[in-house]
């Protein structure tokens, strides 16, 4: 499989990804 | 007003930004610009311009911009950095979460860009094979770095204010 790293748009979508996933632990988190 | 507020959240804020600007808009300009502009200046054998004069410069400014950004957002947390770090309370979760991944990155910076682009530049001796392992090294850590600058500002400006109420409802 291709490292998403590789290219900018597969950078841009990895950050964008994680960025929902943490979002989604933190308001669990937070109970919110 | 209380001078030491004034300094605490007032400039030391306005430093944190600033040298945020400057290290996010270097790491922007690494993977935006750069990376593209070397593989079309070796084409036509310019590429020294750029590791010569542009690259030392860049990183120069890049790599204590991190420190600077780093201290200040700590200086800014103060009594609230074990808050924030050890996420002791809700109110500190996203600020801590920025606060974290922001860590990871200046670890990036300092123990796997820098020194793998001392490799790549000739500041320090190295062999091909050596400079090849330490430019996919430094290129995946700032590719990562890159991908990790998305939730670390959306923390960053999540974690205060009307921003934390709108996304955290806290």
């Amino acid at each position: 499989m291709k490292n998403p790293l590789d290219s900018l748009w597969g950078t841009i979508i990895s950050g964008l990804v994680l960025t929902l996933i943490l979002y989604w632990i933190v308001k669990l988190a937070m109970g919110s | 007003m209380d001078f030491g507020a004034f300094i605490h959240y007032g400039l030391v804020r306005w430093l944190h930004i600033l040298a945020g600007v400057m290290w996010i808009g270097l790491l922007y300009y690494f993977n935006f610009v750069q990376v593209a502009a070397l593989k079309a200046a070796q084409a036509d054998s310019t590429a020294p311009g750029i590791t010569r004069h542009v690259a030392p410069r860049a990183l120069l400014f890049f790599r204590w911009a991190a420190v600077v950004t780093w201290l200040a957002g700590a200086t800014i947390l103060s009594n609230h950095f074990l808050d924030a770090f050890l996420f002791q309370q809700k109110v500190y979760v996203p600020i801590g979460v920025g606060a974290w991944i922001g860590t990871i990155m200046l670890f990036n910076v300092w123990v796997l860009i820098w020194p793998n682009q001392k490799k790549i530049l000739g500041i320090v001796q190295a062999t091909d094979e050596e400079k090849n392992k330490a430019r996919r090294t430094a290129f995946l850590a700032s590719r990562a770095n890159t991908a990790l600058s998305l939730p670390m500002l959306f923390f960053m400006v999540g974690s205060g204010g009307v921003f934390r109420t709108t996304f955290f409802g806290m």
